[in-house]
């Protein structure tokens, strides 16, 4: 693209990643499943998963988040009482309703006890489809924690080359970190770029683009990365006064977009957020010489992000990502968005409080369900929020 | 002579009852003191949840056990729950999550009183066996926070694929013997004895073979226990603070003889009111009770002739009726497979068999789910469970909701509407199938 890039090049990937965003009906999927015969498909809902061993199977990971704001729950109701979350129901409703009929497969990363019992519903409702609970490690001793992730991970390596009727080579699995590797030092270059320059890279744009990578090919997604990053760079937008803010506590069910636009348009920069972790989940690349698995549990073990799904040892560790996330990317406080009926974001909610006010960093809080619509009010909540830090920094 | 067998039977049984139910008093009053006589005595204290609870490992080591989920039941029971939880939201916790958690973290803002009227120590070591629930992790999370004690994280991998695989055993083995062991060795000052553990394993499957009995002898009709009301005091000892122990021991056998007593006399179980009328329908119900309401929600069933002849909930603390036994010939594996069996770390269909087995084995009229506004782990799925389990077996289900310790979710009139609605749709049932033969 290069000299010619402008805001029209940024409106065309946001475009095409908008597009992605609002078909529930995963017609990029389909279609490149459609392509040729032998190709698979494997849905994941969050957190983690290692999509690394989907790819190297030669099958597409796509990432499956329930249904947001676009889609009417009509069968997912009937699935759960009022007080759970919604990602369950409409996710089930995107089952039921034939969304998801493509899929092969489906994994179900250990996140909560909601995402957990999902798992058995789908043995229960789909039993000729693969599905998995995929259990991580809470023990990061590599003798302890390491040895059993290993062989969840060989176990599951197996069961992808028996689904595609082929063993996983090592040669494969090689091939796919390092296009994971790729994948994710862009997204961080992404999350970077925003960090110095929030009023270049949107938080709806950032969360649209990172969202396209669950259902794009890596590839492709990386290209796509690459591509906004030259494209922002080269238009240049109007710098606001805005405070800059952390969002976290929406690792899981999606906050609808318009949320995310809210808080922009209420005067936040959010320039660090935990929305789709899996994208980043490994903080540093995986080395892609030696035993692939004992590498991907290694970067596991010791190299994963920080979040309620994920024991810490050390107390005096709790919480201090966000310390640091609040530090590195210069922010003013946070915004904790947490799904209603969230045990892990709300039981850890006041925790993470605890550490922020210690460390003198201002936060409010609030709750939203996918299909939230009540803007107004979060708008005025982080309006007042984004004021009163202007005002606390002033003085 | 009739006469006299008679009366002197019912003498029996009286002696019989009285001696399990004094003697649980009696567990429990001196276990509280013990507990609370902890900064004096010097003895100390380990906190842990009943879902994998190492109680023969965690006696091995001298120390004291504490659950805060009997603390929570026990405040649910006395009706001071619903303040705790409220001042544990007022200090921030959010009003949607587990209120098992609250009520620890409010009674812990309120002075943390034992039921014996005097403050729980400070733990010296958390314990978080983490099995089957996930708010275990935030809830001792939490309370490392407060008490800034050793905490140590014992992980049970779930059982999705509805097996206990050899990676699951070795990963837990190493956890107990590298992690665990090592600093509960170093808390208590005490060095492990594995003989020491492996006495206490044959104590808890000795016990465990009388609860089983006791379980099972619902199967009987009528049937001589509750399952469900009465079967949370029979598994208070095995999944409390007593297993592996000499107490335990007596406690089941004497709960035995009461329950040998009652078949030979064809009675129905105990009531707080005394012995339950004509037994008329038979449920098998699935999910934790209520406890601020705990005799009320009772009463609703005895009323009406209603009998739970099993539950999943009296397996929360361990799965033994399908044929577990603490073994003393291997003792770290035992202690792995008794946390990855415990019932809330099976999987969705794995809890449909048992419950489906239930409804057949014990010639139950149906399922009741009463489902737990505050309980993630029970709660999410039992639609579909109820569902299926329908189907399968042909029985109704019926499905009611309530929470464990917060009354704010206790509404008896809607139970009790439910609940008249069911007997009557199993009534209907019988007579369309009366008809039908
Ligand atoms: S939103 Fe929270 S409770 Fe719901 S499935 Fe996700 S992590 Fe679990
Ligand atoms: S099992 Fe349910 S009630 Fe018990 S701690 Fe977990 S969420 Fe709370």
């Amino acid at each position: 693209m290069g000299a010619s890039l402008s805001m029209s090049d940024v409106a065309t990937i946001i475009a095409r990643a908008t597009a992605l965003f609002e078909d529930l009906d995963f017609s990029a999927a389909r279609e490149w499943k459609s392509a040729r015969p032998e190709r698979k498909v494997i849905g994941y809902m969050p957190i983690y998963v290692p999509r690394e061993l989907i790819h190297a199977a030669g099958m597409l990971p796509l990432g499956i988040l329930g249904g947001g704001d676009q889609l009417e729950v009509i069968h997912g109701d009937a699935y759960y009482q009022s007080y759970i979350c919604r990602i369950p129901r409409s996710t089930i409703d995107l089952a039921v309703s034939g969304r998801l009929d493509f899929v092969d497969g489906m994994l179900f990363p250990s996140i909560c006890d909601v995402i957990r019992n999902l798992s058995g519903m789908w043995k229960v409702m789909y039993p000729q489809v693969y599905s998995r609970y995929f259990d991580v490690p809470q023990n990061y001793c590599d003798a302890i924690g390491g040895n059993y992730y290993v062989n969840e991970l060989a176990e599951l390596r197996e069961a992808l080359g028996h689904l595609r009727g082929a063993p996983i080579t090592d040669e494969e699995l090689r091939g796919s970190i390092a296009a994971y590797n790729d994948n994710r030092r862009l997204v961080r270059q992404l999350y970077e770029y925003r960090r110095a320059k929030p009023w270049q890279a949107p938080a709806t744009e950032v969360y649209l683009l990172t969202r396209a990578g669950l259902v794009l090919p890596v590839e492709q997604h990386s290209q796509l990365i690459r591509d906004y990053l030259s494209a922002a760079a080269a238009a240049e937008r109007p710098r606001l006064d805005n405070c800059r803010i952390v969002l976290t506590g929406a690792f899981c069910e999606q906050p609808p977009l318009n949320l995310i636009k809210s808080l922009e348009l209420a005067g936040c920069y959010v320039v660090d957020d935990d929305l789709l972790l899996v994208t980043r989940w490994l903080s540093e690349d995986v080395p892609t010489e030696g035993d692939a698995l004992q590498n991907l549990a290694h970067a596991f073990l010791h190299h994963s992000e920080s979040t309620a799904a994920r024991y810490e040892p050390d107390a005096s560790e709790k919480g201090q990502h966000l310390v640091r996330a609040v530090r590195r990317a210069k922010a003013e406080g946070v915004i904790f968005a947490c799904p209603s009926f969230c045990d892990p974001a709300l039981l850890d909610r006041p925790m993470l409080q605890r550490v922020l006010r210690e460390a003198g960093i201002p936060y409010v809080a609030f709750k939203y369900s996918e299909n939230f619509g009540q803007m107004q009010p979060i708008r005025e909540q982080a309006g007042t929020f984004a004021d009163s830090i202007k005002l606390w920094s002033a003085q | 002579m009739n006469t006299t067998t008679t009366q002197q039977k019912a003498a029996l049984r009286d002696v019989h009852k009285d001696a399990s139910m004094r003697k649980q008093k009696a567990m429990m009053g001196a276990h509280y003191d013990r507990l609370t006589a902890a900064p004096q005595t010097g003895e100390k204290v380990c906190s842990t949840f009943v879902p994998g609870n190492l109680n023969e490992l965690i006696d091995c080591f001298g120390l004291v056990n504490n659950l805060p989920e009997v603390n929570a039941i026990q405040n649910g029971l006395r009706r001071i729950s619903g303040q705790y939880v409220l001042e544990a939201e007022k200090i921030g916790h959010s009003e949607d999550v587990c209120t098992y958690v609250k009520s620890d973290i409010g009674m812990m803002a309120k002075g943390n009183i034992a039921p014996n009227g005097r403050p729980f120590p400070k733990p010296d070591v958390l314990l978080l066996s983490y099995t089957g629930c996930f708010t275990f992790m935030k809830w001792f999370e939490l309370l490392r926070e407060q008490y800034r004690c050793e905490t140590i994280m014992l992980h049970t991998p779930y059982l999705g694929d509805g097996t206990v695989t050899p990676n699951m055993i070795q990963y837990m083995v190493r956890q107990l013997r590298d992690e665990v062991i090592p600093k509960l060795e170093r808390v208590s000052g005490v060095k492990f004895d594995i003989d020491r553990l492996r006495e206490r394993l044959a104590r808890s499957a000795q016990a465990e073979d009388d609860l089983v009995y006791v379980l099972r002898s619902a199967r009987n009709r009528p049937s001589p226990i509750d399952a469900y009301f009465g079967g949370i005091y029979y598994i208070g000892p095995i999944f409390g603070a007593f297993r592996g122990s000499e107490d335990a021991l007596e406690y089941y056998r004497f709960l035995r003889a009461e329950v040998d007593e009652r078949i030979a006399a064809g009675t129905g179980p105990v009531t707080p009111e005394g012995d339950m009328g004509a037994e008329k329908y038979r449920l098998v119900v699935e999910g934790p009770p209520n406890y601020t309401n705990f005799r009320q929600f009772w009463k609703m069933f005895y009323d009406e002739g209603a009998v739970v002849v099993a539950s999943s909930y009296t397996k929360v603390g361990g799965v033994y009726d399908l044929g577990f036994r603490h073994d003393p010939r291997k003792p770290l594996e035992t202690l792995a497979e008794y946390c990855l069996g415990v019932y809330t770390n099976r999987s969705l269909p794995m809890r449909i068999d048992m419950l489906s087995r239930y409804l057949e084995e014990y010639q139950a009229d149906g399922l009741l789910i009463n489902s737990i506004k505050s309980c993630n782990s029970f709660s999410a799925g039992q639609l579909l469970m109820m569902r299926e389990i329908e189907r399968r077996t042909g029985k109704p289900g019926a499905f009611i909701e309530s929470d464990l310790v917060d009354p704010r979710y206790f509404s008896a009139a809607n139970i009790k509407n439910r609940l008249e609605s069911y007997f009557q749709m199993i009534e209907q049932r019988r007579s369309g199938a009366a008809h039908a033969a």
